[in-house]
């Protein structure tokens, strides 16, 4: 049997931020949490979604980090920078395509999400996949995935003209191979209706 | 006294909220504990595993508990922060005495039980036993509610006994013994997975019993499809197949309605029906009129969704319906539910595997909480207070005479009112804050202020606490062990985790202290909540909520037991009513005719808009925990008030701007949050805040007429742009 791996299922999530409040019981980064819990668009609709770190293949933090200091492990963990190199020049804030890695002023450095590093190592589940109610964020093995779930995981991003291959795999629909995220339209208002609006819902027809 | 000894200002000061931000030992890493406990979250219902770590008699943080199969370690925000409830500042470490124009100050353990029960003798032998009241909590152990229970009854002979479960699932409850016979979720959460359809009702399921959505999408997974009911589009019904934005008190509309189509489409199951069930015909007769537009008019919905409902509903193999207090908490919330269970029962499917019927009960022990006797109206064991057999029962299990038990007393908010009309004269309480749950705040403090005498146990200074001319520094359920009753009806135990901090004492032994004083040494003598709970078996005995096979190493050994469990061999009772066999004498489920009527304050054109109101993930009932909890506050700091784009565009109001929402009675400024997701003629608050975020200023005291269950669900209400005045006092 494969190993287990992190998925996120967006269309589960509630938004209770859950994962957010234990992110940060986590013993190596306790009192700050490394996991984002975006609220897309509220005054549109309830959707939310979590953004742990993807742990890339190739990560550009890591290509862009002049320090050298944020290193991926031979299990495809990305770390944390490394405490004596990283400049706190947050390169890799602005580089990274998912928004994942912070910046601490207090310390000057860079800290993100490690895949649990001290839980998954020795056998546990991350923290926000092990709490999370909704089980939008979950560790499973691939198999296990394909039992229970509808969708299918997919790890292939395309961004514009880049390519990025992840060890976390996001839950789409069947018919989706990669996730094309079309940078010139984010930010632009739609035209058509809310689908969220009720009182679009309520109107006859 | 019962009024406040000095300005809220400074005994917010002195007792909080104050916010608990950081861990015991600072963010520095846990290291090994000493020890960890697998215990239980004490914020709602579902109970859910936790273990908590403790370092140095401290509760230093949590883990997962993932063998406890109910949430597998799954938790929300308020179960990941409850630990920090723990060496909480604001904890109360000693018996407080009132002190006009200081405060409180603190006495004795002996001098404030002194005073305690000198005012009970005092105003009892003045006014009668009936006026000194007792109120209790369905956030306490099984334990501690049974020893309220017979502790008003029997120590104190009052018969104005009554709990904060009278807010919560009295209508369920209600509604449940009428048509089923018993009170309680017909089957076990592993249920929800298999069934092809679920029709949840007036459940915001994702915020009120966050555990619960892993099992809906586990059901969606599976292929089942599903219904929401509710008037604002919450994150469940973002997603659902078929999501009704039904009008506040409407949902009799639909259930009736889609009921009515049934029958046209013949999707009901009339051998089930004839075999199992009484009252059909004058059922079938009420749904006649409940065509999908006249249903549609009730609900305030197109007909079609009714239609479609009917259609997902109707002809599937196995379903489960779910409700919570979006249609309990109304003048007919009792209606609202028995409605609901009709078109359960009404299909045949219940009392098997993946088909079924639960409410989703919201408070910590809000199942046990309503069984041990601690309700107006019931006995241990579920038992009827007017039943002669079942007051023969107690009364031997307590070795006092039938005729000294009392009779049926006062509801909760009818106990107010006897405050408020002179009438009761003391109140004892424990685990209740009225001054921010119950609804019309302004009738509740001129209540209070009216008491002779007012005594609470409390672990720390709720707001309600802050009117008491005695406060008894009581235990957190973590610093003492006992049982509650999940969800499901599995019986579960919370460990003791640490003692309780020095001077604070655990409530099981306040209640003992007190009745000893006056004068029931003998019939409240306990080593522990373990001996108590072998009397409430015993007690439980051949009731309904039969606990009497339910030993604590049980529990431990199986995770829980179901009850009913009349003996020790017995598996217990994880499903209700298998092979159709309901809880009436007559082995039937009883259909309950139900028609449709107006909330007791409809809009009109002076308050033209619905206010409902409900609860937040971060927030647990009135707040005095998780108000003080850093992390939950930072994440919902204060109310809102959520409207439609199109209302907040009439009324001129944009995103965060202050308005104020004024109602008959009462008015509170809070943010405007301007949303879709929410019908244009309804508004929502959410209820935890006291003082002048309390939107429970603004709710009615209408009461459904058997439950007793106030409307905090519709009332009207107008809104407009908080004036310069209003915005400053915040």
């Amino acid at each position: 049997m494969s190993e287990r791996a992190l998925f996120i299922d967006y269309a589960r999530c509630i938004g209770c931020q859950a994962c957010v409040q234990a992110c940060e019981e986590c013993d190596t980064h306790r009192g700050q949490p490394m996991i984002h819990l975006e609220t897309i668009r509220r005054r549109d609709s309830v959707q939310t979604a979590p953004q742990v770190c993807m742990h890339c293949e190739d990560p550009i933090c890591a290509q862009v980090c002049p320090a050298d200091a944020i290193k991926k492990g031979p299990d495809g963990v990305v770390h944390s920078a490394l405490t004596h190199r990283c400049i706190g020049c947050s390169n890799c804030v602005l580089a990274c395509p998912f928004g994942v890695p912070k910046y601490f002023a207090a310390i000057d450095q860079m800290m993100k999400c490690d895949l649990c590093y001290d839980r998954t190592s020795v056998g546990k589940k991350p923290m926000c996949a092990t709490v999370c109610p909704s089980q939008a964020l979950t560790f499973m093995t691939p198999e296990e995935l394909e039992r229970t779930r509808r969708g299918r995981a997919v790890n292939e991003w395309v961004f514009g003209e880049e390519r990025v291959r992840t060890k976390v795999s996001v839950v789409v629909p069947h018919e989706v191979k990669e996730v094309h995220v079309n940078l010139v339209q984010l930010g632009k208002r739609r035209e058509k209706a809310e689908p969220d609006d009720v009182a679009a819902l309520l109107e006859e027809g | 006294m019962a009024k406040l000894p000095i300005v809220t200002e400074r005994l917010i000061e002195e007792f909080g909220p104050h916010l608990n931000t950081v861990p015991p030992g600072g963010f520095a890493p846990v290291g090994e504990p000493d020890r960890v406990v697998e215990t239980h979250c004490c914020f709602c219902g579902q109970q859910c595993g936790i273990k908590l770590k403790v370092k140095e008699n401290k509760v230093v943080g949590f883990e997962p508990w993932e063998e406890f199969p109910f949430n597998q370690g799954k938790l929300c925000p308020k179960g990941v922060k409850r630990y920090m409830q723990d060496e909480h500042p604001d904890r109360l470490k000693a018996p407080l005495l009132r002190a006009e124009g200081r405060g409180f100050v603190p006495t004795s353990w002996d001098d404030a039980l002194d005073r305690t029960a000198r005012a009970i003798k005092s105003i009892q032998e003045k006014h009668g036993k009936a006026a000194f009241a007792m109120l209790g909590g369905a956030s306490l152990t099984n334990e501690k509610a049974y020893l309220v229970g017979k502790f008003a009854r029997v120590a104190l002979g009052t018969e104005n006994i009554d709990y904060n479960g009278r807010l919560c699932m009295v209508s369920a409850a209600a509604a449940s013994k009428k048509v089923l016979g018993i009170d309680r979720a017909a089957n076990p959460w592993s249920d929800i997975p298999k069934a092809e359809v679920i029709l949840v009702a007036g459940a915001n399921i994702a915020e009120c019993a966050p555990i619960t959505t892993d099992y809906l999408w586990r059901a969606r997974e599976n292929g089942a499809k599903i219904i929401v009911l509710d008037p604002r589009m919450t994150p469940i019904a973002r997603t659902a197949d078929l999501y009704i934005p039904v009008r506040s008190g409407g949902d009799i509309g639909i259930f009736n309605g889609m009921l009515h189509v049934m029958i046209e489409r013949g999707w009901i199951d009339r051998k089930f029906i004839a075999e199992h069930t009484t009252g059909w015909d004058a059922l079938e007769k009420v749904l006649e009129r409940y065509t999908p537009e006249h249903a549609g008019k009730i609900a305030g919905v197109p007909p079609r969704l009714i239609v479609q409902a009917a259609e997902l509903w109707g002809p599937a193999r196995s379903s489960f319906l779910l409700h919570a207090r979006g249609i309990e908490h109304h003048s007919k919330g009792v209606d609202n539910c028995m409605a609901a269970i009709n078109l359960v029962v009404a299909t045949g499917r219940i009392g098997r595997e993946g088909s079924g019927y639960a409410m989703i009960t919201g408070q910590g022990n809000g199942q046990g909480g309503r069984e041990q006797g601690q309700k107006a109206d019931q006995l241990p064991g579920a038992r009827d207070i007017e039943n002669p057999e079942h007051r023969k029962h107690i009364a031997s299990v307590w070795g006092v005479p039938e005729a000294v038990l009392p009779r049926k007393g006062l509801s909760a908010v009818e106990i107010f009112e006897a405050i408020h009309a002179g009438k009761i004269k003391g109140l004892l309480s424990i685990c209740f804050n009225p001054m921010v749950s119950l609804p019309d705040q302004d009738f509740v403090r001129e209540a209070l202020e009216k008491l002779e005498f007012y005594a609470t146990i409390e672990f720390f200074m709720s707001e309600t606490a802050r009117h008491a001319d005695v406060v008894l520094a009581g235990s957190l359920l973590e610093e003492d062990e006992g049982t509650t009753t999940n969800v499901e009806g599995r019986v579960i135990l919370h460990r003791k985790v640490v003692d309780p901090p020095e001077g604070a004492r655990a409530d099981w032994k306040i209640i003992c202290d007190l009745a000893s004083r006056l004068g029931y040494v003998n019939k409240f003598k306990y080593d522990s909540p373990r001996d108590i709970f072998e009397e409430l078996r015993r007690a439980s005995a051949g009731g309904i909520s039969d606990y009497a096979g339910i030993t604590w190493d049980r529990i431990e050994r199986e995770h829980g037991v179901f009850w009913p469990c009349p003996s020790e061999d017995h598996p217990g009772t994880p499903r209700l009513y298998e092979g159709g066999r309901f809880g009436h004498a007559d082995g039937k489920a009883h259909f309950q005719p139900v028609e449709w009527r107006p909330a007791t304050e409809e809009p009109d054109e002076e308050y033209p808009l619905v206010l409902t109101t409900g609860r937040v993930v971060a927030h647990y009932l009135s707040g005095s925990q998780t108000r003080r909890i850093g992390g939950l506050v930072k994440q919902v700091p204060e109310p809102f008030c959520e409207m439609h784009p199109r209302l907040a565009d009439k009324l001129g109001v944009s995103e965060g701007e202050l308005v104020t929402v004024e109602s008959r009675r009462g008015t509170v400024t809070v943010k405007a949050m301007i949303v879709r997701t929410i019908r244009p003629d309804t508004v929502f608050v959410p209820y935890h805040w006291p003082d002048e975020r309390a939107i429970n200023r603004c709710t009615i005291k209408a009461l459904d007429p058997v439950s007793k269950i106030p409307e905090y669900k519709i009332c009207a209400v107008r809104v407009r742009k908080a004036t310069a005045e209003e915005a400053a006092a915040r």
